[in-house]
Parts: structure tokens; sequence; C-alpha cells
């Protein structure tokens, strides 16, 4: 029954309705405890695989997970080596372990040379640059780089965010990592204050 | 060395130096003293530690306060203030070494040259002579009432002297004062080592 590279998911119309009820009755349950993180997420879990299984009954529906593929064009993440933490597309495979890369972008300090990277020191990202043509020069990929606003996109996705926000912490200086500590206090104080009100005002 | 003269001896004749050598001479070697090759250069400071600087203390009393950097003084020894009205350090000079210099910097240009200078001289800190010796009188007394110690004017108005520009400066930024106020410390996972200063 289940069709390699793709999700099988039975039971007619699974979880997302659930969930998006369960989230709603988030805001009204009591904030005290921790259980309504527990039922969150039991409710769809068991929605996903049903106890008693009956595939005749259900309307199957097939389809296709959305995998992150070795391909001309994908673009991945250099986690080790000299262009660790650059971006690059994939321009050829050369062979099921290591890929040619070649990250021409736009910012001087972020350009990854042309060269065979092993795929061990690959991340896959959800970005591609389609139909980004075999084995393309510099030039070429360059061109589809800026025409697809690689740079843009990846400084939008999270992981850029995070690594981002985790490079500016760590080069605070002593005075500044003090008033993020000063600051962030503040900021949890105004939280807190609005949450009592809230809660005084349900009591009442 | 003088000549000496010519005397004949029988058919020959030689020289008979006028101051002969010594008949006796020391058993021992003498050892010669080692001859210092070392010069007593001024300590070179570092390049963070500028004026103005804020230093965390690492050891002794005040260990972990933030201070102000004044001036550096001979031999690797820094003239640092609180200032005392903050963080209650006084004016003190610590060792260089055992000193972490962030990059931050308190502007000190309207300080007083010449109460600074006064401070650095080299007597300035030392502890005065007791004016007057223990008598016996004095401690069989001693159980009664200890003596309090009491804080020299002229220091006092020294430290008023110099904190009270370096106060008004700190004033003008948000947080600064109380930066200094609070200790220094590691939390769980820091890397001083790692860390930015």
């Amino acid at each position: 029954m289940v069709v390699a590279g793709a999700e099988v998911s039975t039971s007619p119309r699974p979880a997302v309705g659930r969930l998006s009820e369960n989230i709603a009755s988030v805001g009204t349950s009591e904030f005290r405890d921790n259980s309504w993180t527990i039922e969150l997420f039991r409710q769809p879990l068991l929605d996903l695989y049903p106890l008693s299984t009956n595939f005749a009954m259900a309307d199957i529906d097939v389809k296709v997970a959305s995998w992150k593929l070795v391909e001309v064009g994908r673009l991945v993440l250099i986690r080790s080596g000299p262009y660790e933490g650059k971006l690059a597309a994939i321009v050829e495979i050369v062979d099921h372990r290591r890929v040619l890369v070649d990250g021409p972008s736009t910012e001087e300090k972020k350009i990854v040379p042309r060269h065979v990277l092993p795929l061990a020191h690959a991340t896959l990202t959800h970005f591609t640059i389609p139909q980004l043509p075999r084995a393309a020069g510099t030039g070429p990929v360059k061109k589809l780089w800026a025409k697809n606003e690689i740079d843009g996109k990846w400084a939008k996705s999270s992981f850029a965010q995070r690594t981002d926000r985790a490079e500016r912490r760590k080069n605070l200086s002593d005075f500044e990592r003090f008033k993020v500590l000063r600051l962030r206090k503040q900021a949890r104080y105004e939280v807190q204050k609005s949450h009592a009100k809230v809660r005084a005002s349900a009591k009442a | 060395m003088s000549d000496g003269q010519t005397k004949q001896f029988g058919k020959s004749q030689r020289v008979v130096p006028a101051d002969k050598a010594q008949k006796w001479y020391p058993v021992d070697d003498q050892s010669q003293p080692k001859k210092v090759r070392k010069t007593l250069r001024p300590a070179k400071v570092r390049e963070t530690l500028v004026p103005g600087t804020i230093l965390i203390l690492l050891a002794g009393r005040f260990r972990g306060k933030r201070v102000i950097l004044l001036k550096s003084l001979d031999q690797g020894v820094l003239l640092v203030t609180g200032p005392f009205k903050i963080n209650g350090v006084p004016l003190r000079r610590v060792n260089a070494r055992y000193v972490i210099a962030t990059s931050k910097k308190v502007d000190i240009s309207g300080l007083d040259a010449k109460t600074i200078e006064k401070v650095s001289a080299p007597g300035y800190f030392t502890k005065d002579k007791k004016a007057e010796k223990k008598t016996e009188e004095a401690f069989f007394k001693q159980g009664e009432k200890a003596e309090k110690k009491v804080v020299a004017s002229a220091r006092a108005s020294d430290q008023k002297a110099i904190d009270q520009t370096i106060l008004a400066s700190i004033k003008k930024e948000d947080f600064l004062g109380s930066y200094l106020a609070t200790t220094f410390s590691l939390r769980n996972g820091d890397k001083p080592h790692e860390m930015k200063w």
C-alpha cells in the first residue's frame, strides 16, 4: 500500500480541521497548566493513525511528498569547509556522494566558487533555481540566481534569520549583553502584567 | 710597570723587576659577582587599557566589579575608580593582569589633571605611620571600645572631585549607571574565552 516517496493518509479529511479547532481552543483554555499542549498533539495523531484502519471504506488519497531532491538547480547550504554557512546551487551531479556546486551570490562576501562538494558537507534547502541547465557556467548561474532573487529569499528564511541572530548575539559586547538582559526583563514584566490583568478579569 | 734595574750575576746579568710578583696567592678561586644585564623598563600596558575604559576586576576584594580606568601607573598598575557612589569602589590601584578591559568607554576628558597627578604620586596610597605608639595602657583599654576607622578627609574629597565629572558623563547614557552598579559573573554555559568584551 505504501508507495515509495509518497505519503499515504487514510480516514476522511484528517487532521487539518481538528488542528485548527484545537488551536482556537488554546486561547480560551487556562494558561496555568500545560495540559493543552498535550491535547493539541494527541488528537490529530490519533486521527492520522486510527487504531482500526479500514482501508476498504476510507477513500485513499495519495499525495506525492515534497522531498528535497539532489537535483540540478537545488540550493544547498554548505556545512563544513572553507565555505561553511554559505549557499550554493547544484550545477552537476558528479556521483552519488559528490556534486558540482557554484554560488555566484550578488554579495561579495557570500560568493562560493565553483567546486566539487561532498554531499555529506551539504544540507539541502527548500529553494531551487528552476530550469537551471545541466552544467551551466558561472555566468548563466549568476544571471538565474539574480533573477530568482535567491539571496533575498534565503535572507527571509527562518534558518538564515536564526543564524544571523545567533551571530549577532555572539558578537555583543559586555555592555550590550547587559542592555539586552535589562530590556528583556522590562518586556517580560509588561507581558506578565497584561496576563495578570486578563486573569483577574476572567476570575471576576 | 716600572722597569726595575739590571743587575750583574757573575758573567751574566738580568733585570730585576722593581715590584716583585706576589709570593703568596689565594688557594681558592674567588667568585666574580655576576653582572646584571637586565634593565628596569617602564611596563607596557595593553592597547585596550585606555583611560576611560570600563574594566571588570577579576581578583581581590572588589572582584566582579565594573570600574573606570583613570590612568595607568608604573609597572602595570592601574588607577581606577568605581565611581564610589555607584558601586562602592574607591580610588584604587589594581594589577593590570587581573582585569578585563571592555570595549565600553566613558568620557573622562573633563577630569581635573591636578588631582589625578596628586593621587598617582608614589606615596599617596601608602599607610601613614601611626602617630602614637601602642602603649601598655592602650592595650588594656582595647576591650572597652574599638576605635572607629576614619577615612582621611583629604582622600574623601579627592574621591569626590574625581567622581563628580565622571558621574555627570555616566548619567548621559541609559543603563550605564546600572551597568556599573552590577557585578559581573559567569553563568551556566558562558565561555569567557569566546566572549566579546
